[in-house]
């Protein structure tokens, strides 16, 4: 069957979330993944979304992160303080799984602002959400996002939370918690940092993409592994869950009771 | 109590005033209230300003709003807010950003009573550089640095729930977000509620919230529509995805708000103007 770069994208990431593993998922990219995992491999992961519902089983994805569909099936509903205090700053967590507007060569992530200055920005994004304390409480992250000059820079507009900092053991010394981003997966391969500098590095290139158009989509010089890996190609079963799962979504939010 | 009467009662011009509800339950009737009414210059504190706090700040009701994500959940930004820090429109919006641990944080400590949150958070991040409300502490124990943040006691706290009794108490149920944190950790506190019934019949262990702690109850069917009551109606995306062109500039933006909320007297004849009976 033939994919998208999107869709490899979602699959790769879901293919990386072992069974039972504890995920704090963010909304969008990674929340479809992680669903994905659970519908395919993983059964018994652990999906906590920061609306506080843990043990999350949607039937469809959530449009919102407060969706009543991530509550209805869930193991149990907690506040959102309880969610932030006993369940991420308790160190319960093992895969904080993020989204982002821009990455920078350390992982560090901006969610806030582009272009400007902080004050008069160019473009206002959302903000923080629960990313920088997610990021720096997880025992690892990973990041999922479209890889382009726009999202893969040499500088950030503005760090929101923290990856490996300034690489090397920066990160160790700024007191966060956890081994911060050790995968980003984007539509063209997957990054991990290095073991020493902790400068994200092609590791991985999915089928059809070369070396050069991974590094045309990167704003900085981008660093590829000597035994770079090939990703495998989606299964037939792998993208009939996916295209189920988002034509049920689809389906669910388009529905409104709302006359135009 | 009308919804209308609580609003003027309690809610007055240049006041601190939160509206929870994390993604579920959110006010909006009251927000559309607080609209309809004028108020000016507030201070409006909110985790997640979505759709509401976008009409109330397009409107010209804010001074400035306290946050941790304004955004259209699962649909992009809220073109008001953004309008109003990027360019001033209507009036220049003062921010004070923080995260979402920090905002349950310090709602939590407005709630316990004590001056500030601590946590483990900003590790890293350019937030601190940017509000200075967060700052650092050693810990007494241990010279551990950690974030520190003061308390939220908004002067009004206005929230949704599906049920209050004859009495006043109040009953969440579903995702109950920081909802009881900002009731308790307000000087004054509105609840609108789907229904008011004889019975709560309250699980010992449910989200409850003491009629002794809660100022006026007011019982607004739909009153959080386009979010949602678990139990009595769902989420309505197709209005939420709608909203984006609605808002996305000025003139239909003003226009629409004329039309469905300064145009309508109560809730029940705004869901009436949108097409909901």
């Amino acid at each position: 069957m033939s994919y998208t770069p999107s869709e490899i994208m979602t699959i790769e990431a879901a293919r990386r979330l072992a069974n039972g593993t504890v995920c704090f998922v963010g909304i969008g990219l990674p929340s479809a993944a992680a669903n994905l995992a659970r519908l395919t491999h993983a059964p018994d992961v652990v999906l906590i979304y920061e609306s506080g519902t843990i043990g999350a089983k949607p039937d469809v994805l959530p449009l919102s992160i407060g969706d009543g569909e991530l509550a209805e099936h869930a193991d149990t509903v907690v506040s959102v303080p309880e969610i932030f205090r006993y369940w991420l700053q308790g160190g319960r967590v093992d895969v904080g799984f993020l989204g982002a507007a821009q990455v920078d060569r350390f992982g560090n992530i901006n969610t806030t602002v582009i272009g400007g200055d902080y004050a008069k920005p160019r473009v206002r994004l959302p903000g923080a959400g629960g990313a920088p304390e997610i990021a720096s409480n997880a025992k690892e992250t990973w990041i999922i996002i479209k890889q382009t000059k726009r999202s893969f820079v040499a500088k950030l507009d503005f760090l929101t939370s923290i990856g490996h900092l300034e690489g090397g053991d920066s990160r160790a010394r700024s007191g966060a918690r956890g081994a911060g981003p050790t995968a980003v997966i984007t539509d063209m391969g997957v990054l991990a940092p290095d073991p020493v500098t902790r400068e994200l590095t092609l590791v991985a290139i999915h089928p059809g993409i070369t070396v050069e158009e991974a590094r045309a989509n990167t704003g900085w010089d981008l660093k590829v592994a000597p035994n770079l890996a090939m990703t495998a190609a989606p299964t037939d079963q792998e993208l009939a869950t996916l295209r189920e799962l988002q034509e049920k979504t689809a389906k669910a939010h388009g529905t409104s009771a709302v006359s135009e | 109590m009308p919804l209308a009467d609580a609003v003027s009662r309690f809610v007055k011009d240049g006041q601190t005033l939160a509206m929870e509800g994390f993604t579920h339950l959110i006010p909006f009737a009251a927000g559309h209230e607080v609209i309809r009414q004028g108020r000016r210059d507030l201070m409006l504190v909110r985790m997640t300003p979505d759709i509401i706090y976008d009409q109330m700040i397009g409107m010209g009701c804010a001074r400035g709003v306290v946050f941790s994500w304004g955004g259209n959940p699962g649909v992009g930004s809220i073109h008001r807010f953004r309008d109003a820090i990027q360019n001033e429109w209507p009036r220049p919006l003062a921010i004070q950003e923080h995260s979402h641990a920090d905002m349950a944080g310090r709602y939590q400590a407005g709630a316990s009573g004590l001056p500030f949150s601590v946590l483990r958070g900003y590790v890293g991040s350019d937030l601190p550089k940017h509000n200075e409300n967060i700052r650092t502490i050693a810990c007494p124990f241990t010279g551990e640095k950690l974030a520190a943040t003061p308390a939220i006691n908004p002067d009004v706290t206005v929230i949704h729930a599906q049920q209050a009794d004859r009495k006043g108490n109040v009953l969440i149920t579903g995702i109950v977000g920081i909802q009881k944190e900002a009731v308790l950790a307000a000087k004054s506190s509105i609840v609108t509620v789907e229904e008011v019934v004889d019975d709560l019949d309250a699980p010992m262990n449910a989200c409850f919230i003491p009629h002794w702690v809660v100022n006026a109850v007011c019982e607004v069917p739909r009153g959080a529509h386009p979010s949602y009551a678990h139990g009595y109606y769902g989420r309505d995306n197709a209005f939420c995805k709608s909203w984006d062109a609605i808002s996305r500039e000025r003139d239909p933006f003003l226009e629409w708000m004329k039309n469905h909320v300064l145009g309508t007297r109560t809730h029940g004849e705004f869901m009436e103007s949108i097409g909901i009976p």
